[in-house]
């Protein structure tokens, strides 16, 4: 692990990302780097002249009045910025996180998170299921696209609030890739040490209870705790429920697999997941 | 699940078309009522019916919303394509105008597709300048008919429509106070009976929708040979304005655009307007400008500037005929001031003087020839000299003498091109009695075959004189002239040409 970065603005439960990044940095012990993004609208027009009148130097008044509100926006945003990345450094600084850094860019949330994927292995992120509704739709368009977007890891914390995670729950679908990656995600140093719930989704057949039972042999071969499940329903609607009994908890997708076709589809249940629960996420690359 | 594209489409759709809804809507209404009195304005000086420029601004806007490169800018009917058009129309009539207008939107899709929009670099900020002045100069001058042996009650209608434009923003900006003044002198001349020109006197205008029609012209090469020179002229004006307009826009509201799409899209609009009977236009400096400043942004703008203008022209066609001429001068008056470039004429003295000659001779030949295509390519040519020029001076020789007297060394230092080579050749002193000649060039750059010709002169020379003479470093010096600059891609290479 070289760098997790979280993403952090004021619209959402800015605290639980900070919570839930600190929690991250210090079990992976690696730096941890804040980024707030400051986006303009420029698609987006403030003006309230409707006179359609030009006169003497029409073109360079209103250069000058449009770069000036942009000026004005933008020095106010940069200050909010600064003042949010400064708290989220002593509150991670206070719950031990060592490493700090944090990062303050202009541009597109996306194109950022994109361009920097390289220099973390995680992100954090958080969800906004208080926020407005135009909030709401922007802040859904943004983690679709970054968990798409990017090759590294990404969690997202859901609720209002943090709590440490006493056991994982990794949702299961039985493929052989899935066997083989489950293996792997539950030795890996994020959530290592905890107990494992495998859970599948599927009709309750004697194939899909022989592929649970091989896949916690495995595990406990390996010397992880391991409990499994078995779940009919649509998994939107019963992982969530599924996994909130076992809180605290945190529920592994994984990007079993790399074809594109895949990972589209495990972007999208886990989109709709996000949706409409509050169950944080991790989706392990 | 979603599907990719699907994906990408949808989010363009929200970025260019619904981010600033409420915006775009209120902007386009305010440039479709000031369209209208262009429109008219423009078929006017182009010695067409009004419905001509009508229809054409209806259609160009509506198909660049789709077609175009640069959100938020005003597409239609123009001044700069009309003044190209005058003769055309007078010689051969409007079904040649038609013809002429389809195969300039061929012309500009060409251009798109060799991607000739980045031959806008080329065109130097003074040329700008120039074009955008002269558009100015020439758009006030074509208001001047209606103002010569007219009765003082023009003059006064004229006058009270500029105070009203520029004064009734004081009062509120909620409403556009070009409307406002069209409204209020259309009323005043309906009430007092007043016997002056209308807009109804000038030709026909749109009573239904436009349908589509192909143009009445011969299919002969005489027709071709008719109509190909304006063709190709209003296919360089229309994408030079467009170019100009959407740096503007670009500049305005700190967002990309994309050039190359822009010229496709004009030429798509042109072809369409020239089969529903609308003659060539382009991008507007001062619609774009009235866009950006209430508020329009996004595509919806111009989408909602031409349906909106359509709906009213032939919905209200009985009144539009009413609106006397004088409201139409002044509302064209305020688009001429605002067009014009005021601070270029101030900083006139504080600019270089070469700067302050390319954006005046732009000027000079437009106005004096009606042909902004012409001007742009003087400014072009003069800004090319004056550079040349400048750049020329940076040449130095450096002249040594060996301790016995009998060795000369030249070190050549700088650029060497056909503006330089000249003063090259004269900073060698071919009087000197020597033995022998060294000149150095490794530190000079040869950027054309007259730098190479120019050192073979001043080697013969020196030889004539009975001199032994060695050039060292010529493979550096030449490296410069090859056109493929392979060598300057690799690192450093910047850094080797400035040495």
């Amino acid at each position: 692990m070289n760098k997790i970065l979280a993403c952090i603005d004021t619209r959402g439960n800015t605290d639980a990302v900070i919570d839930w990044a600190t929690w991250a940095a210090v079990r992976l012990e690696c730096p941890l780097e804040f980024l707030h993004v400051l986006e303009r609208h420029p698609e987006v027009a403030a003006v309230t002249d409707f006179s359609g009148a030009i006169g003497v130097d029409a073109q360079e008044s209103l250069l000058k009045e449009l770069s000036g509100q942009d000026e004005q926006r933008s020095v106010a945003m940069r200050e909010a910025g600064r003042e949010l990345l400064s708290h989220a450094r002593s509150r991670a600084a206070a719950a031990g996180a060592q490493h700090l850094d944090a990062r303050l860019r202009h541009g597109d949330f996306i194109d950022t998170a994109i361009e920097l994927q390289g220099e973390a292995d995680l992100f954090v992120l958080g969800e906004h299921h208080h926020a407005s509704a135009q909030d709401r739709i922007r802040s859904e368009h943004h983690l679709e696209r970054v968990i798409r977007g990017v090759s590294s890891s990404v969690l997202v914390a859901t609720a209002e609030t943090f709590e440490a995670p006493q056991r994982v729950v990794v949702a299961f679908d039985g493929s052989p890739g899935a066997r083989k990656a489950l293996a792997r995600l539950a030795q890996h140093p994020l959530v290592s040490g905890l107990p494992v719930l495998v859970a599948m989704v599927a009709p309750d057949t004697t194939l899909a209870r022989q592929q649970l039972k091989e896949a916690q042999d495995a595990l406990q071969a390996a010397g992880v705790a391991a409990e499994t499940e078995l779940v009919a329903g649509e998994p939107q609607q019963v992982l969530p429920e599924l996994v909130k009994r076992q809180a605290p908890t945190l529920l592994i997708m994984g990007a079993f697999g790399h074809s594109r076709l895949r990972q589209l589809l495990v972007g999208s249940t886990t989109t709709t997941l996000l949706r409409v629960s509050d169950v944080p996420v991790l989706i392990l690359r | 699940m979603v599907s990719p594209v699907l994906h990408m489409s949808i989010s363009n759709l929200r970025r260019h078309w619904l981010s600033n809804v409420r915006g775009d809507l209120l902007a386009g209404l305010v440039v479709a009522l000031a369209l209208i009195p262009e429109a008219i304005a423009f078929s006017i000086i182009a010695g067409v019916d009004p419905k001509v420029g009508l229809y054409a601004s209806f259609s160009i806007a509506v198909i660049i919303a789709f077609a175009g490169g640069r959100p938020g800018m005003i597409s239609a009917a123009t001044g700069a394509m009309a003044l190209v058009m005058v003769l055309l129309v007078k010689e051969h009539g409007l079904q040649y105008l038609l013809a002429a207008t389809v195969l300039t939107g061929v012309l500009q899709i060409v251009a798109g597709l060799l991607r000739l929009g980045s031959l806008m670099r080329f065109v130097s900020h003074s040329v700008i300048t120039g074009f955008v002045n002269a558009l100015a100069i020439l758009i006030f001058m074509a208001q001047l008919p209606e103002l010569t042996n007219v009765s003082w009650v023009v003059y006064a209608m004229t006058a009270a429509g500029l105070a009203i434009i520029y004064g009734f923003p004081y009062i509120t900006r909620a409403v556009p106070s070009p409307l406002v003044t069209i409204v209020v002198l259309t009323g005043v001349s309906l009430a007092l009976g007043l016997d002056i020109r209308t807009v109804g006197d000038m030709g026909q205008l749109p009573d239904s929708l436009p349908v589509f029609l192909l143009p009445d012209v011969p299919l002969k090469w005489e027709t071709l040979r008719v109509i190909a020179p304006y063709s190709v002229t209003l296919a360089i004006v229309g994408l030079l304005e467009s170019m100009m307009t959407a740096s503007i826009v670009d500049e305005l509201t700190d967002t990309p655009s994309n050039k190359n799409r822009e010229c496709m899209g004009q030429g798509v609009a042109n072809i369409a307007t020239g089969f529903i009977g609308g003659m060539a236009g382009c991008a507007m400096i001062g619609q774009s400008v009235i866009n950006v400043k209430s508020g329009g942004r996004g595509r919806l703008s111009t989408l909602v500037a031409g349906l909106f203008l359509l709906i009213l022209v032939v919905f209200l066609g009985d009144w539009v005929a009413k609106i006397p001429m004088a409201a139409l001068v002044a509302v064209m008056m305020m688009v001429s001031i605002g067009t014009f470039s005021w601070d270029s004429v101030r900083k006139l003295r504080e600019h270089p003087p070469s700067s302050s000659i390319v954006m005046i001779a732009t000027v000079v030949v437009t106005v004096s020839t009606h042909d902004l295509a012409k001007g742009v390519f003087v400014g072009v040519l003069l800004s090319g000299i004056f550079f040349a020029h400048k750049v020329g001076r940076v040449l130095r020789v450096d002249r040594t003498l060996s301790d016995d007297g009998r060795t000369r060394t030249y070190g050549v230092v700088g650029q060497v091109f056909f503006a330089s080579a000249e003063t090259l050749i004269g900073a060698f002193d071919f009087k000197e009695v020597i033995d022998r000649v060294v000149i150095d060039v490794g530190r000079a750059h040869f950027w054309d075959i007259t730098a190479v010709s120019a050192l073979d002169k001043v080697v013969l020379k020196f030889k004539r004189e009975g001199a032994q003479v060695e050039v060292i470093g010529l493979n550096e010096a030449s490296a410069t002239m090859v056109d493929r600059f392979a060598v300057h891609d690799k690192p450093g290479a910047v850094e080797q040409l400035m040495h």
